[in-house]
């Protein structure tokens, strides 16, 4: 893949004049449609919002440290527990993705900008509202939502506190945004793609985001249906998931993951396009099987569709219900085998080095991994009987979307800082953050495999005395966690402060238009767009 | 190294030290229970089967990936090698793991069919979950009773020692005991029909690897038959509530005979029981005893949502303290709501639940503790009357 053109001088006059000067202050970022300002926007608030959700996990940790009721009551420790579950799905891993996808996409295919860059800027600024109305449930007389993430009815509808209705209104606009997003992101991709660059020839990274974009697209919809049948249960007399009028609590939990299932998926693929854009950087070799990731990535998303009752084999499923979608989740196994296998293919025979987005991206490969075996372990309907609802389950997820999602993003966020910047990152400092974080999140994570083995549940706020040795291991492991990092954050605005001058391509094995463009990527790339072979 | 350093060495080992000598890891579990019927152990074998796969295929592929860090480094001189696609490999690389794959879902199959087969049953029991606490019914015997936590208040809330008093001031079976444990028969088929009066719940026992939803409106199978008399604990596994982590489950599994004695005594009791209620009808309490009685039924029964101090958890669980219901309102309309509860709020009703007496007893002490005064004293007959039995 070369480039001919690379033009961001200000001789290449556009036909909208202002539109090559940013504005200062407040309004550079209000009214911005550029698609790096509304990157930077998505990733520092999806960065907030990690905090703040990390922040309620300690604070469920700090409960969880002995046995006894100590810190909060147990009300609130369920809406401690559901606005973690929220926040981290909703308000850090999807808008990080999107963040990435903003200031990445357009990049990495030859484009100036995402396809609809004004409703890129609505579909961000919607955002802090959404956050806003959820958090602002804390203050409110009845609390947050006390329901879980997964606000299964009836105890979401009926027997829900008063901040329901606030709590379906933020979950209307995360959904409002995502679709936006979404759209763009699919728009974007189909129509601004340099002369020359075929889908086949596009970066592994682009793809996983073009088909995340359609699953969004797929299921927000769906979302948003069930959390309107949710409201007008609530407050209006319908009976969707009333058995006393005629409806089904079940149906409430088939819509849900419906929605749900693809959902996770969301959450992981754009990880695995991030990988596979990274581990061949640092290998100094092409990404193993290309063709393969493309076919396994879209067979992922496909089989997403059809694996919902997977979370659901103990609420009273025919045995045929069950068979299938134990078989249909087994086989998942395969392409996302085949992705692992890829990885290590491509590292086979390399010429490694070990810079912190490499890190970052083998830890993800080894510990996404593990989650991906419990996933299997899970999907045996047998046995999730009797895993299902306990800290095996919260292992298994926490291993996909904090040592899997999150490890990714870290990983992708220190592989282009130097792009974003300008400058290199200190890398001591950015290992201290891999080392203390790689420890302290195995710590923190993997004893659940072992209590939720021994039969502890999940969601409780205090538990027998069995549990108390590895919930106390659990905890400091959580604290450190947490604590690890601000590190990243010191790590950030030291890079943003200052630094070593980033060359365009400061990564001697690192591919693709992105890194033919200056250090820090020029407000405006590719206003002519270039030709790739 | 400074004193500094040494101190905090000194510090770190101790604080370690503690933490694995705080208590015994010798009775740590790290496994799946292996339980004690034939599905349970099935379960375990599949479980072990998954595991010892899983730990496998971790050994050869994170070996591969560790094999290249320590030997595909550019540091040790290694130059990229350029293959980047085999079609052959890809193929192999999907066609093993599904054959992986079947050989673990047949025997997930088999022990899938076994676990659904709910014919045949000598005993059949329905159980319904209800915030916070689980009622068994016994078909066919006329027995049925709540079965409700029994760990004390003071436990869970820390008042039998200080913060950093731990484990010592809990019992040994702390939030894992009830005051009426299910019993069931050993080596017998015993057939659950499992359900909800009011959120979803779920009855696990791990021992008997049976874990199925309540849902409300709907009724659920499933089926345990128990080689080994004891007794078994479990909790509720799906989010209810506020008390979800309050609601566990016990059954004792007794040999035949001690299961038929143990019928034949419930028999007595109910009967006992029935006596009591009717002559309750005729007596009259005093006010001590109402107020004693009262106190001791809203402390078990009342306290978790209203709290001691009848001060309540607003908005959910309102005060009753100065409430109009427990102060100006009739004393018909307050029977009413504790007998048959509100629908469409956590209020349920304690008719089936408390004895005409305990009702009575503890509307009287609604109506005159924590200063409400009103001096109303309610009797057993005025509950049968306003609870519209």
């Amino acid at each position: 893949m070369t480039t001919e053109t690379i033009n961001e001088s200000l001789d290449d006059v556009h036909n909208d004049d202002h539109h090559d000067h940013k504005m200062t202050g407040i309004k550079r970022w209000l009214y911005t449609t550029n698609h790096k300002d509304i990157g930077t926007l998505y990733l520092w608030f999806s960065f907030i919002m990690l905090l703040t959700g990390g922040a309620l996990a300690m604070v469920i940790r700090a409960e969880l440290f002995q046995p006894g009721l100590q810190i909060v009551e147990p009300d609130f420790f369920n809406q401690l527990t559901t606005v973690h579950g929220l926040i981290m799905v909703f308000g850090a891993i999807m808008p990080a993705f999107t963040g990435f996808a903003n200031w990445m996409i357009p990049m990495m295919i030859g484009a100036p900008d995402m396809a609809l860059p004004r409703m890129n800027n609505w579909s961000f600024w919607i955002l802090p509202f959404a956050f806003a109305i959820l958090l602002g449930s804390f203050f409110m007389e009845s609390g947050a939502p006390n329901f879980g993430w997964t606000f299964y009815a009836p105890l979401s509808t009926t027997y829900s506190n008063g901040s329901t209705a606030f709590f379906v209104f933020a979950v209307h606009i995360m959904g409002i945004s995502s679709i936006m997003g979404a759209i763009n992101i699919v728009v974007t991709i189909m129509n601004l793609r340099a002369p020359g660059m075929t889908y086949m020839k596009m970066p592994l990274f682009v793809w996983t985001f073009f088909i995340t974009g359609y699953l969004l697209i797929a299921v927000m919809p769906v979302l948003a249906g069930v959390v309107t049948m949710l409201l007008t249960d609530t407050y209006f007399g319908t009976s969707f998931f009333d058995a006393a009028g005629g409806g089904d609590p079940v149906m409430f939990q088939h819509i849900f993951w419906f929605f749900g299932h693809p959902e996770v998926y969301i959450m992981i693929l754009p990880a695995f396009g991030i990988v596979s854009t990274i581990i061949p950087a640092f290998s100094r070799k092409k990404l193993f099987g290309y063709s393969s990731m493309v076919y396994a990535t879209s067979s992922i998303a496909l089989l997403s569709f059809i694996v919902w009752a997977h979370h659901m084999f103990t609420t009273g499923m025919p045995l045929f219900g069950e068979l299938f979608f134990m078989y249909c989740t087994m086989l998942i196994a395969v392409p996302t085998g085949v992705k692992v296998f890829n990885w290590v293919a491509t590292m086979w025979r390399g010429s490694l080095t070990f810079e912190t987005p490499m890190l970052f991206s083998i830890a993800f490969v080894i510990l996404f991994t593990i989650g991906g075996f419990s996933g299997l372990m899970l999907a045996l309907t047998p046995v999730d009987f009797q895993y299902h609802d306990t800290y095996f389950v919260v292992a298994h997820f926490h291993y996909v979307l904090v040592t899997g999602s999150l490890f990714s993003i870290y990983a992708g966020a220190y592989f282009w800082l130097p792009k974003w910047t300008g400058h290199m990152y200190n890398e001591s400092l950015a290992k201290w953050h891999f080392w203390c974080s790689l420890i302290s999140v195995n710590l923190l994570f993997f004893p659940m495999h072992f209590l939720g083995l021994a039969g502890m549940p999940r969601r409780i706020p205090d538990y027998a005395l069995q549990f108390a040795d590895f919930n106390k291991w659990v905890s400091i492991g959580g604290f450190a966690f947490g604590l690890s990092q601000l590190i990243f954050l010191a790590v950030v605005i030291k890079c943003i402060k200052g630094g070593d001058k980033a060359p365009a391509k400061p990564w001697d094995g690192a591919e693709g238009l992105e890194w033919t463009v200056a250090s820090p990527a020029p407000y405006h790339t590719f206003s002519t767009p270039p030709k790739v072979d | 190294m400074s004193r500094g350093n040494q101190g905090w060495l000194m510090g770190g080992w101790l604080f370690f030290t503690g933490l694995l000598s705080s208590s015994a890891w010798a009775d740590t579990q790290l496994n799946l229970t292996k339980g004690v019927t034939a599905v349970s152990r099935e379960v375990y074998d599949l479980h072990m089967l998954a595991l010892y796969i899983c730990t496998a295929i971790g050994v050869v592929v994170f070996g591969a990936m560790f094999w290249s860090m320590a030997f595909h480094r550019k540091s040790k001189g290694a130059k990229a090698a350029d293959f980047h696609e085999s079609t052959k490999v890809e193929i192999l690389w999907t066609a093993i793991p599904i054959v992986i794959l079947i050989a673990m879902a047949v025997p997930a199959t088999s022990t899938l069919i076994d676990m659904e087969n709910n014919d045949n049953s000598e005993v059949t029991i329905q159980i319904t979950g209800s915030q916070w606490k689980w009622h068994y019914k016994y078909f066919d015997q006329g027995i049925e009773y709540y079965s409700v936590l029994s760990t004390p208040r003071e436990e869970y809330e820390n008042q039998n020692g200080s913060f950093s008093g731990n484990g010592n001031a809990k019992n040994e079976n702390y939030l894992l005991e009830v005051d009426k444990p299910l019993v069931i028969p050993a080596n017998k088929k015993v057939r659950f029909l499992i359900t909800s009066d009011d959120v979803i719940h779920s009855w696990w026992v791990p021992a008997f690897a049976v874990k199925q939803d309540a849902n409300p409106g709907f009724i659920n199978e499933a089926w345990t038959n128990v080689d080994e008399p004891g007794v078994y604990r479990g909790q509720c596994a799906e989010l209810c509530g506020k008390d979800h982590g309050f609601m566990p489950i016990v059954v004792e599994v007794k040999s035949s005979d001690d299961y038929d004695a143990w019928l034949n005594e419930q028999h007595a009791m109910t009967a006992k029981a029935a006596d009591a209620e009717k002559e309750s009808l005729s007596a009259s309490m005093n006010k001590d005893e109402l107020m004693q009685l009262g106190e001791t039924t809203y402390m078990a029964y009342c306290a978790a949502c209203h709290q001691p101090t009848g001060l309540g958890l607003p908005p959910a669980f309102p005060a009753l303290k100065g409430s109009p219901v427990a102060t100006t309102g009739s004393v018909a309309e307050h029977i009413d709501i504790v007998f048959n509860g509100r629908a469409g709020t956590g209020m349920q009703g304690y008719g089936k639940q408390l004895s005409l007496k305990e009702i009575a007893a503890v509307v009287t002490y609604e109506r005159n503790a924590w200063g409400n005064d009103t001096g109303d004293l309610v009797q057993s007959s005025d509950v049968k009357a306003a609870g519209g039995e």
